[in-house]
This record gives C-alpha cells, sequence and structure tokens, in this order.
C-alpha cells in the first residue's frame, strides 16, 4: 500500500516537474536543440536487441501513431502503463485534501493555464493529439508517443503547435519545436530504429524547456544539464558518474519517480541491498542518512541533516553553466504595440553572451538571473495549490502555491526554492485566479491574435465552464520550486556560516535555534555577569590607587 | 615556626593548572565566536577548535578529579568558615589600608578560606554546569527528535552560554587578586616554579627534611 501510493505520488513529478507549457519559442527562446544528433548525452546501450534490424520498423512511417502501433506489436503493455502514468494524465489528486492538480487543471505563474490553449501547450504530452484537457487524454493506444522518451536518433521532435505531433515533410515556414528551434522534417524510420532508454536530451526537450523557454521555470533544469562541468551538476557531469536523469528517477511500468507536489527528502526504506530496485529518487537513497565522515564536522553535519534538506547545503546557488531563469514575469504590461505590431526587447545578456527579452508583447516584462541564491523555507514536502476555485486576497501577494511545513514538525526540513514573481489575470469581483486564452492563431479572442484580456479571458472562462464576472485585472503572485537538481560538488557546498552570521542565508527562517546568528539571552546575561565583574575589579583596582597604598597586604590573594 | 620554600605545587598540579588556562581561554575564544560575538575565526573552526579542547578539557578533569582523591589533594578545597570573615574583611576595607593579609600559607592548607570556597563552587557549580551543558549540547543529535520545536537547544545553548560567561567572570577577579598581596610576579611564579613560601611547624619541616628533602628549597 505505501509503495504503491508512493509511486503514484512519486510520479508526478515527472510531467509536473519539468511542466512544459504555453510558449511562443520562436520570440522566445533560444534554439536549444539542433536538427540531428545534436546535443546528446552520452548514453551506452546495454540493450539485447537492436531495433534497426527489427522488420517492422524498416518500413516508412507517415505518422508518429503509425510508429507507437510498431512498438506495440512486441511491447504490448506499454501504452497501457503510460496512460496509468503522469506524463499521460497530467491529473494528479493530492491525498488529505482531495484536491484535483496536475498539469491539465493548475494555474502556475508562467503560461497560466492548459486549457484554451491545448495546441501549444500539448505540444510537450507524451501522447498525440490532446486538443481537449477538459476530456481526459486520448484512450486509443497508438496515441502514446514512444519516440519523445525513447527516439536515441536525435532528430525527433515535436512541433511546438500541434498537440504534440512532429513535424513532417513538408514543414510548413516558420513552424519551431518545443525547444523553440526552427523545425525540420522528422525521420519517423530512423528514430523507430534508433530506440533506447531515455538520455537527459529526451527528459530535457520538455522539462528543459517548460514554461516556454530554456531553464524559464525551474531554475534547475535547463540545457546547461545536457553537457555539464562538475561545477554545474556533479552527478551528471561526464568526468563524474555521468547520470542520466533516470539513473535518480527510476522508472517502474513506466511510472518514473519524482513528484512535484509531494516531494520525498527522506528515504525511509535506506539504502538498497545491492542489486535491489530503488523506487525513490531523493539524496538519501543513495548518500544514506548519516553521509558525512565520522569527524566532529561530519558528526555535526550529520546532525543537520534531519533538519536541513541536503539541497539547502549542495546546492548554494541555480541556474548555473551559463543558462539564466526567469525571475519574473509580468502578463499585466503585455499587449503594447509599436507602429500596430508586437514588439521585443532584449535587455538581459546570459553569462554566454545571448540576449534574453525583457518584454515581449505577447507575454510582457520579465526579469532573468543567473547563479540564483535559492529562498528557504520548512518543507515537509507537500505543495498546496491556489486553484482556479480558490478565493483569493488582491490586497495582497497571492501565492500560487504554498508550501508546507513547520519548524516544529519532524518532517519538515529547510529546503531550497526559487520563488518566481509574477502579475497576473484574475477575476476583480470574484476574486479568482482567471483563465486566459493566449494561443489560438485561428480565432479572434486568443491575445497572442487580437491582444485583447476581455476576449481573451472571456473566451478561456467560457472554455473551462467557469463563473466569471466579466471584470479583471492583475495581481501578484508567488510560486516556490523545490531547487534540488545541479548538485555541486561537495568543495562548493555552502560553509558553516553562510548560515551562522547575523545577516546569514536562514535569517528569514524561524524557530530554528542557530549559533552564531546573534547574542542569546543566555549570552546577554552572561555577558552583564562578565561587564559586572569587569567593573567591580576595575573599582576595586581605582579605590587601591586612590587610597595610595601599595595595597599588597602581605600573603597572598 | 618557620617560613619556608617550599613545593606546593607538583608537576601535574602545574601542568594540570595551565593546560585549564589554556584550554579555558581557548574555549572562551571559540565559544564567543561559535556564539557570533565575533568572527575573527571561521565558525567551522571554532566549532572543531571547541569540541576537541572541550574534550581534551574534560579527558584533563578526569585524571584530575582522580589524582586530587588518590594523592588526598581534594583535602586543599575542603571550605571552612575560620577565617573567611578577616579575608572578606580584608579585601573590602584592609587592603585599602595597607594591612596585612590575615591568611597565612600553610602547608596543608595553601588557599585562604574565601578561595577555597570559591574554587570550590568553581569544581562543584560551575564546571558541571558547563560540561553538562556542553556535552548535552553536543549530543544534540542524539535527542533532536524528542525536542521538534527546539526549545530544549535554546535551554541548553542559553545556559552552557551563561556558564561559559560565568567562568569568564571567575577568570578576570581570579586574575585581578594575582595583583593583591606580594604582586602579581610572585603570585605566578609558583604556580610555574612549584615552590612557595611557607610557614612550617618545625615538625613539618623535620619531616620534609628528612623524607622528602627535595620539597625544601635551601
Amino acid at each position: 500500500m505505501r509503495i504503491s501510493k508512493r509511486r503514484i505520488a512519486l510520479l508526478v513529478m515527472a510531467v509536473l516537474a519539468g511542466g512544459p507549457c504555453l510558449g511562443q519559442s520562436g520570440e522566445e527562446t533560444a534554439a536549444t536543440a539542433a536538427p540531428a544528433g545534436a546535443a546528446r548525452s552520452p548514453m551506452p546501450s546495454a540493450s539485447t536487441a537492436d531495433h534497426s534490424k527489427f522488420k517492422i520498423l524498416q518500413q516508412s512511417f507517415a505518422s508518429g501513431p503509425e510508429v507507437t502501433q510498431a512498438c506495440l506489436s512486441c511491447h504490448t503493455e506499454a501504452s497501457d502503463q503510460v496512460m496509468h502514468s503522469l506524463h499521460w494524465t497530467w491529473d494528479y489528486t493530492q491525498p488529505g485534501t482531495g484536491t484535483r492538480l496536475g498539469k491539465a487543471r493548475v494555474i502556475n505563474s508562467f503560461c497560466g493555464n492548459v486549457a484554451a490553449n491545448e495546441q501549444r501547450c500539448t505540444s510537450c504530452h507524451a501522447g498525440y493529439g490532446w486538443d481537449d484537457v477538459r476530456q481526459p487524454a486520448p484512450t486509443n493506444p497508438a496515441q502514446v508517443d514512444c519516440l519523445a522518451c525513447h527516439d536515441r536518433s536525435g532528430q525527433y521532435a515535436k512541433a511546438d503547435n500541434m498537440a504534440g505531433h512532429p513535424p513532417l515533410d513538408p514543414v510548413p515556414a516558420g513552424a519551431k519545436t518545443i525547444t523553440g528551434a526552427d523545425a525540420w522534417p522528422v525521420d519517423l524510420t530512423r528514430a523507430a530504429q534508433s530506440v533506447g532508454l531515455p538520455g537527459r536530451d529526451n527528459c530535457g526537450n520538455c522539462h528543459f524547456n517548460g514554461g516556454g523557454g530554456d531553464n524559464v521555470k525551474h531554475g534547475d533544469l535547463s540545457s546547461a544539464l545536457l553537457n555539464p562541468s562538475r561545477a554545474t551538476d556533479v552527478h551528471m557531469a561526464a568526468d563524474g558518474p555521468n547520470f542520466t536523469c533516470e539513473t535518480c528517477h527510476v522508472s517502474d511500468r513506466h511510472k518514473v519517480a519524482g513528484s512535484r507536489y509531494d516531494v520525498l527528502a527522506h528515504d525511509d526504506k535506506g539504502l538498497p541491498a545491492p542489486g535491489m530496485a530503488r523506487d525513490v529518487a531523493t539524496c538519501e537513497s543513495c548518500h544514506s542518512a548519516k553521509p558525512h565522515p565520522a569527524t566532529l564536522i561530519g558528526l555535526k553535519l550529520n546532525d543537520h541533516a534531519s533538519r536541513i534538506a541536503c539541497q539547502t547545503c549542495h546546492i548554494p546557488e541555480f541556474a548555473r553553466g551559463g543558462v539564466a531563469t526567469k525571475t519574473r514575469w509580468d502578463w499585466s504590461t503585455a499587449g503594447r504595440l509599436k507602429d500596430g505590431k508586437p514588439f521585443s526587447i532584449e535587455g538581459f545578456t546570459q553569462s554566454d553572451g545571448e540576449a534574453l527579452h525583457t518584454y515581449l508583447s505577447t507575454k510582457g516584462d520579465f526579469e532573468w538571473a543567473e547563479n540564483v541564491v535559492p529562498v528557504y523555507a520548512w518543507f515537509d514536502g507537500q505543495v498546496h495549490y491556489t486553484t482556479p476555485e480558490t478565493t483569493i486576497d488582491p490586497s495582497s501577494v497571492v501565492e500560487i502555491n504554498s508550501i508546507s511545513g513547520a519548524p516544529g514538525d519532524p518532517a519538515s526540513r529547510i529546503w531550497p526554492f526559487k520563488r518566481m514573481e509574477g502579475r497576473q489575470a484574475y477575476d476583480t469581483q470574484l476574486n479568482r485566479l482567471a483563465h486566459t486564452q493566449v494561443w489560438g492563431p485561428k480565432t479572434d479572442t486568443a491575445f497572442w491574435t487580437n491582444f485583447d484580456w476581455g476576449k481573451s479571458i472571456q473566451a478561456a472562462m467560457d472554455y473551462v465552464g467557469a463563473e466569471y464576472s466579466g471584470q479583471f485585472g492583475f495581481v501578484d503572485t508567488h510560486m516556490y520550486w523545490p531547487i534540488t537538481h545541479m548538485v555541486a560538488p561537495a568543495s562548493e557546498a555552502l560553509d558553516c556560516q553562510s548560515c551562522h552570521a547575523a545577516d546569514g542565508r536562514l535569517a528569514d527562517v524561524a524557530g530554528i535555534y542557530m549559533p552564531g546568528t546573534g547574542t542569546p539571552l543566555g549570552g546577554r546575561i552572561g555577558l552583564a555577569l562578565l561587564l559586572a565583574a569587569l567593573a567591580g575589579v576595575g573599582l576595586h583596582g581605582a579605590l587601591r590607587l586612590i587610597r595610595k597604598d601599595d595595597g599588597k597586604g602581605c600573603n597572598h590573594g | 615556626m618557620a617560613e619556608r620554600l617550599v613545593k606546593v605545587y607538583s608537576v601535574f598540579n602545574r601542568v594540570w593548572h595551565w593546560s585549564q588556562v589554556g584550554s579555558i581561554f581557548v574555549l572562551l575564544f571559540t565559544g564567543l565566536r561559535v556564539m557570533g560575538l565575533h568572527s575573527l575565526i571561521p565558525f567551522k573552526a571554532a566549532v572543531v577548535l571547541h569540541t576537541a579542547a572541550a574534550l581534551a578539557l574534560l579527558l584533563l578533569w578526569a585524571f584530575a578529579t582522580f589524582w586530587l582523591f588518590t594523592t588526598g589533594a581534594w583535602r586543599q578545597f575542603i571550605p571552612t568558615r575560620t577565617g573567611l570573615r578577616a579575608v572578606l574583611r580584608f579585601y573590602a576595607w584592609g587592603v585599602f589600608r595597607g594591612e596585612e593579609h590575615p591568611y597565612q600559607k600553610r602547608l596543608r592548607q595553601r588557599h585562604n578560606p574565601l578561595q577555597a570556597a570559591s574554587y570550590l563552587a568553581l569544581k562543584l557549580v560551575l564546571f558541571p554546569a558547563i560540561w553538562s551543558t556542553g556535552i548535552v549540547y553536543l549530543l544534540h543529535g542524539a535527542w533532536m527528535h524528542l525536542d521538534p520545536g527546539g526549545q530544549g537547544l535554546w535551554l541548553v545553548a542559553n545556559l552552557h552560554v551563561l556558564a561559559g560567561f560565568a567562568i569568564a567572570a571567575f577568570v578576570v577577579v581570579h586574575v585581578y587578586l594575582l595583583t593583591i598581596g606580594h604582586g602579581f610576579r610572585e603570585h605566578v611564579r609558583p604556580m610555574i616554579t612549584g615552590f612557595e613560601k611557607v610557614t612550617l611547624t618545625p615538625e613539618q619541616e623535620a619531616y620534609l627534611q628528612t623524607d622528602e628533602p627535595g620539597r625544601l628549597k635551601p
């Protein structure tokens, strides 16, 4: 029971962590993937099957689903397994609260919502042709996209606006892939014959590019992880253990360990025996709960591990490796035009010299940052969402998701987070977050077509069938992203005094006694006592001097 | 009755004293760093030094306690009220008027009653307070599951810091009192050489001359 519950929970991350999302990749994104075989992570195959020798794959395929049909002739259960995974359902029911979450339902502070924008958003779905998230994902087994995760030819891609289908010959002018690169005609036969275990590029195509561009969303998942240095990611570096995503996010029957809503900091199963399967993606799963050596400091650090997440010290900064992350997205300023035409401003230069937009008519104002110091909070692994049904208080910052955890709770630890700041549309009468329709070139309601928020919001609210007053405004929002990737080498872990100092990193985290942050009560009383002693002997000595006696008396003091 | 230079502080006695001095200074310096009152050395170095010095001092105390009881030297710390009033009066009054210190050091009783009482308090109250809170503080990892709110840690840490300051206050008064009487150097020298001017009874003198001639400076 425990295992299956956990697996279901873990699996959530795989889809929601990566968060494919709306994006207008042409403007928005740097081309992070080149057409053929570029940026492939090393993936030595230990397979006993060479798929290029399979007769059924030696044909020319006319569509993605045709390839899947061929896969299913051997891998008979694969589609059924995928369709029960979060990569497919985009649907998650939170244990305890029973709240329905998942990418198909939540509103985030990046692109907002999937509903009414499906052709664009579901381009990162692990399936083909999901064009209405008000309905469950497609049920035809051939709609599962095997190649998105298993193509090893490096040239399979999903178009950014075809609900998950790849661009095929002839590719329309200006077409883009989900990574923002100019689209190319995909060779499905080559892709089908190349299949193998997922590499970083397979996961990264969606998970690095969530939010409409490289590293926009997470801050700790970016194309910098395709071939990272040890300083960027000690686990994934080629001169380190060279992990793929699946080394930690192990999968079982296509359910992948890891959850965005139910994060595990603690692995109570402990280290597996040799050869035993692991099904938890935590640091402890490999490093144990006492990873530091038995030195004076090592023992103390092991004590820390039950209150401080490993990530807090070992990921001192995120958005490392030369790829900036978006830290602020203000939708309220979107829609300004120059000579009646949308425009962009490239006001941020990334460390590799690339200029990133700080304004887009389609999306509003942005801020970016590299090597970002996280914010820290108590976290028990649970994340609660402000859903479209939640009543908000627009007079203060709305937390799109709130981090659950408390200092007195043994299950909570202090975790690092990326805090995304945003300004988003809401219903000013009903005080609820509003859906927006931004993508939809063939409608006259989509914001990116006519830059009219009134029409965009009305259309999206009608689409999902939500109550809407017709009045909208924009509200400040915060969204929190637990930081867990881009683990730095131990030599670059945070030093003690990063936190044990008056203005240390955890100065805003309440509820823990932390020496070095200021004189505690006992210290103030003690200091008074010491000063009294000094004053006493000072006075005594002064009196002796005033009396002009040598004051030595005789024997001993 | 004659005043003689007698070795009253054995080698162990002196090593114990000065090791204690050294470690207490290291502990005060590093303790203040850990508490955050200065940042002259890195926090981590302070924690390591503080812990190492504390463990070394605990070991020394264990040896010293054993030594005190096996040699009978613990008797030096038996408190007495006899003469206490005179000593107190001297520090509060006589010292300003050039009076003689009322206490004569003897072979079996080298501490004046005030000293005996303060050292006893140090050994029975302050030192136990510092090492008991220190050990509990150090072993926080073993009991933190019983203290999820951290109030226990707060209490132990504050008591430890308070005891540390109390010891620092003792050090201040202890050092200051060395300036009274013969003077600072005369007071410190015996703790280095071991020899101190002591009033001996003829019997004691005869005993020392016969059985422990090395303890008498000619």
